[in-house]
This record gives C-alpha cells, sequence and structure tokens, in this order.
C-alpha cells in the first residue's frame, strides 16, 4: 500500500523515472554515427577531390544517364503495378476467409525473406527462351529475360510485400459504418470502393508505393541476372557503379554513387514526412 | 422490410459471391505465377541433375568454404545489431528528446540505399586508398577485400531489422509496466530481464531472425567489398552467382536452393508468431 502511494506521489512530476537513457541513446548515437555516417565522408571527400568539371561529366555521361532513365521508368512500372496487386493481395487477405489464407499471408513476404541473387538467378531462368515461362512468351512473341522488361520484373518481385504491409493494417482497421451506408443506399460495390474506401486507403497506399519505388532504385542482386546488361538499354545505376569500380575509377563510383545517395536520402526524408503527416491527420480526426 | 434491412446492412462490397470467388482467384493465379512456382523451381533446377549431383555440389571445398563463412558473417552480425536494435527501440520509445523523429529516420537509411552504394562507402573509408584504411594499410590491417570488410558492409545493411519490429510494439505497449517496477525498485537489468524482455520477445526473436536471413543473402554489398576470391572471401550468394555465370546452373541452384530453405523457415517462424498472438488474443 505504501509504495503505491509513493508510486502516485511520484508520477505526477513527470520525473524521468526509466533507467538507462544515457546508456541506450549514447550506444544509439554511436552506432549509428560509426556505421552510417562516418562512411559516407569518404564519399564526399572522394567526390569534392575531383572538382566539379570531372564530377560533373561523369554524372553526366550519356552512358550514365541512359541509365537512370532505365532505372527509373524500370521502379516506376514496378511500384505501381505492385500497387495494383499489392492492393488486390491485401483486400483479398483482409475481407475473405479461404482454404490457403495463411500460407498466402505467409508467402507474400517470401521476396523479403529470399536473397536477391537466388531471386535473380531464378527469374533468369524461368524466363529465359527455354525456361518455363520463356518458352510460353516466346511463342506469343514476348521477350523478357535479358530486356528492360525483365529489369521491371525483378523490381517488382523484390519490392511486392511493402504495398500489401503497409495497406492490410489500415484495410483491417477500415469501420464498416460508411461503407454499409453506402451499400444500403443501393449503390454498386464500384462506386462505394472507390468513394468510401479509396480514399481512406490512399495515403497508405502512396506510401507503400514509394516505399517500393525506393527500394526498386536500389535494387541489384536480382535485376544483373535477368537484365541482360546491356549499355545504353538494360544498365542500371547500381551497375554503372560496380563497373566503375571493377575499372578501379574510384572517383566515376563515388559521382554516380553520391547522385544515388542522394535521390534515396531525398525519397527517404519526403516518406517519412509524408508519413507523419497522415498519420497525425488521421489520430487528428479521432 | 427489417429482414432485408438486416441482410443489406451486413453486405459490404465485394460481398457478392462473384465479385469475391473473382478477386480470390485472381490473387492465387497471380501469386502462383509470380511466387509459388518460382519457390518450386529452385528446388526443381538444383535437383535437376538427380540427387547425387546435388550433394556432391554442395559438398565441394569452395561451396562449403562458402557456407561456412556465410556461417560466420551472421553469426557476428546478428548479436551487434541485436545489442544496437534494442538499445535503440528502447531510446526513442522510453524517452522524449530532441533530434528523437531524426534519429528514427536516420536509422532507416540502410533500407533506402542501394547495397551497391553501401559497400562503396565502406571501401572508400577502409579501403587501401581511404583516410582510415590507409592508416590502417600502415599497421598492416587489411579489413577490404577480407572477412571483416563482409561483416561490417552485413552489419550496415541488416542494422534497422531489430530495432524495426521492436519500436512499434513498444511504442504500443507504453512504459507504465517499467515505470512501476523502478517505482518498486527493480534495478535496470531486472526491470528489463523481468518486464520489457517477456513482453517483447517474440518481436525481438522475429527481429533476429529478419537479421540473420538478411545477413545470410546479402548481395550486392558485399560483392563489392568481397573481392571474390574463391574458397576464401565468397559467402553463399557470391558463389551462387559464380558458379551460375560458370554454366554450372544446377550447382548454383543447389546452393541457392539452402538459401531459400532459410528463407522459407523464416517464414515460417513468422506464420507460426502470428498463429500464437492470433490465439493469445482470442483466449483473453
Amino acid at each position: 500500500m505504501a509504495t503505491q502511494l509513493s508510486a502516485a506521489d511520484i508520477r505526477p512530476r513527470h520525473k524521468r523515472v526509466l533507467p538507462g537513457l544515457s546508456l541506450s541513446l549514447g550506444t544509439s548515437l554511436l552506432f549509428i554515427s560509426l556505421i552510417l555516417l562516418l562512411p559516407m565522408t569518404g564519399l564526399i571527400m572522394q567526390s569534392v577531390d575531383m572538382g566539379w568539371e570531372r564530377y560533373w561529366q561523369v554524372i553526366s555521361d550519356e552512358r550514365v544517364v541512359a541509365s537512370y532513365k532505365v532505372t527509373l521508368w524500370a521502379a516506376l512500372i514496378a511500384s505501381l503495378f505492385n500497387g495494383v496487386f499489392g492492393l488486390l493481395l491485401a483486400w483479398v487477405l483482409v475481407r475473405y476467409d479461404f482454404f490457403g489464407r495463411r500460407v498466402l499471408d505467409a508467402l507474400v513476404d517470401l521476396p523479403f525473406a529470399l536473397p536477391t541473387a537466388v531471386a535473380g538467378i531464378t527469374l533468369a531462368t524461368l524466363y529465359a527462351q527455354n525456361g518455363w515461362y520463356g518458352d510460353l512468351l516466346a511463342s506469343i512473341g514476348i521477350k523478357i529475360a535479358y530486356t528492360p522488361w525483365g529489369i521491371v520484373l525483378a523490381m517488382a518481385f523484390t519490392s511486392i510485400p511493402f504495398v500489401v504491409r503497409t495497406v492490410q493494417p489500415v484495410l483491417e482497421e477500415l469501420s464498416p459504418e460508411e461503407e454499409e451506408a453506402g451499400m444500403t443506399l443501393g449503390a454498386s460495390d464500384w462506386s462505394v470502393f472507390r468513394r468510401v474506401i479509396f480514399p481512406a486507403l490512399w495515403p497508405a497506399l502512396m506510401t507503400g508505393i514509394a516505399l517500393s519505388f525506393t527500394r526498386s532504385l536500389g535494387e541489384f542482386g536480382a535485376v544483373i541476372f535477368i537484365a541482360g546488361n546491356m549499355p545504353y538499354v538494360s544498365e542500371i545505376t547500381s551497375l554503372m557503379i560496380f563497373v566503375s569500380l571493377q575499372e578501379f575509377d574510384f572517383p566515376a563510383a563515388s559521382a554516380i554513387a553520391s547522385v544515388v545517395l542522394m535521390a534515396s536520402l531525398i525519397l527517404l526524408f519526403a516518406i517519412n514526412i509524408w508519413q507523419a503527416r497522415y498519420l497525425r491527420r488521421l489520430h487528428g480526426r479521432n | 422490410m427489417s429482414s432485408k434491412k438486416h441482410t443489406a446492412s451486413q453486405l459490404r462490397v465485394g460481398d457478392r459471391p462473384w465479385v469475391k470467388r473473382s478477386l480470390i482467384g485472381l490473387t492465387l493465379f497471380l501469386t502462383t505465377i509470380l511466387l509459388v512456382v518460382p519457390l518450386i523451381a529452385i528446388f526443381q533446377q538444383a535437383f535437376v541433375k538427380g540427387a547425387g549431383h546435388y550433394f556432391t555440389s554442395l559438398l565441394e571445398a569452395d561451396t562449403l568454404h562458402a557456407i561456412g563463412l556465410t556461417l560466420l558473417v551472421a553469426a557476428l552480425t546478428v548479436p551487434v545489431n541485436l545489442v544496437f536494435g534494442v538499445m535503440l527501440a528502447w531510446s526513442v520509445t522510453r524517452f522524449e528528446f530532441p533530434g528523437r523523429k531524426l534519429l528514427m529516420t536516420l536509422m532507416d537509411i540502410p533500407f533506402a540505399v542501394s547495397p551497391v552504394v553501401a559497400g562503396l562507402l565502406y571501401l572508400l573509408l577502409y579501403g587501401n586508398n581511404g583516410w582510415i584504411g590507409s592508416w590502417l594499410y600502415e599497421q598492416d590491417i587489411q579489413l577490404m577485400f577480407a572477412w571483416p570488410g563482409i561483416v561490417m558492409v552485413t552489419v550496415f545493411v541488416t542494422c534497422p531489422f531489430v530495432a524495426r519490429e521492436l519500436i512499434p510494439l513498444m511504442q504500443q505497449q507504453g512504459r507504465e509496466d517499467e515505470e512501476a517496477a523502478v517505482i518498486l525498485g527493480a534495478s535496470g537489468w531486472q526491470l528489463f530481464r523481468r518486464v520489457t524482455l517477456p513482453n517483447i520477445k517474440w518481436a525481438l526473436i522475429y527481429g533476429v531472425i529478419l537479421t540473420n536471413a538478411r545477413a545470410v543473402g546479402e548481395f550486392g554489398a558485399v560483392s563489392v567489398v568481397s573481392g571474390n576470391i574463391r574458397g576464401e572471401t565468397n559467402t553463399l550468394p557470391l558463389h551462387v552467382q559464380l558458379q551460375y555465370e560458370d554454366y554450372q546452373a544446377a550447382a548454383a541452384f543447389a546452393s541457392a536452393s539452402l538459401l531459400a530453405l532459410i528463407a522459407l523457415l523464416t517464414l515460417l517462424f513468422k506464420a507460426f508468431i502470428e498463429w500464437r498472438q492470433e490465439r493469445q488474443e482470442t483466449t483473453l
């Protein structure tokens, strides 16, 4: 009883009761500085050393620019595909009960769990001309492996879980009242979906697509096996960094990497700010 | 009238049998093509030359070395990121301090950065020309193109996983239990061991398993810093690439099947945790 009283006495003063702030924060900051921030200094120094003219020459090289375009387009198409497919998967997993639902739910995470190199050689084998799918597709005149479409495929495969896992929780918590009201008033499934459900889902859907896009921009292991890696046609930007490294051209590799790094950092911060804003809006409404 | 209203209010979007059936059918069809068949193909390709070939290719000296190195990398990476993940999750969910949000965003960097860029960052700093690497070179310490470099980039690539699993859970659970324990006189370690750990146990284990899966399978970052020396700095994913590019497809898929098996175990474990959680919620 006495302890409870003293507890009530201490709580309202908002004293920091829990131990370990300096230990846990100190370790985290040290770790992040050593593991994340320190390595970036090398890149910055290397890029500064080479001078603006050479830097610009490397990052605006024709072959490199072609790789930006291929990477951006492929990532865009892959993430939009995952927007549709991921929404469908999330919907089916949340709304319906059917045989094998649990297996399907577990399987969604396969692309995260499977090493990208394994995904790469498997997709390349399946879609190559003598592969199970490649054979079938060749008979209707479609070629995927060793073309830019192979890049799209590999990017889509590796980022499937993002949209599903961001949309799923929102769909689960959607309250049925408005939806049922719409249905009772005789609106069609499609119009209730479009007017009631979709507006509630789209912030999560956008976040998922953006995450899928960011991941696709950086994907390497799965892509290089199936892309064919033809200059100007199917080379991704990560590969350009890799190729420069193999030629021991560290400045060129650093310059291209700095562009990729900046793009992904901007995307990361934008996604986090956007997410914080829509979470606040969500909580503000409740 | 009332019965009609009743059925109408129960009907939700997509509940009509034909809509439901066609959406489930379409999903299963696409998932089979995109996920199930590739998964089966890994094992089919691994055994395409028979079980004998499968096992002899796994027992090759280089393959065994690659397996050993991969296990070593995972065994060193996981504990480091376990400690970091718990520390980070504890600091950002149990305290308010300026820069808390920024810290959480910084933590996500390894997810957003291309693994090739990650490898390059380490190569530039710790390679023989880097400002730390050149000093290390004078001391005769070689980190890049050797196993320590592989461990370092793997730590980088996998560092967010544990914290990512813990933070939402710890935020949701709040700090009341822990505050009560402190007021009742628990020491820091007792508090963690008796109050926090039991609450976060499963998320922590899942974080560790994800870290492990990614550590075992990392390709891009490792391939930049490894130097691909057969039987020396080749991890299993790099070995898969080597064999595949050597036109030893069956051997490559045999190695890949081990990695796929780890992936499957990871998924199985996640399904188990979710099943357990649901059961707990329904019995409560």
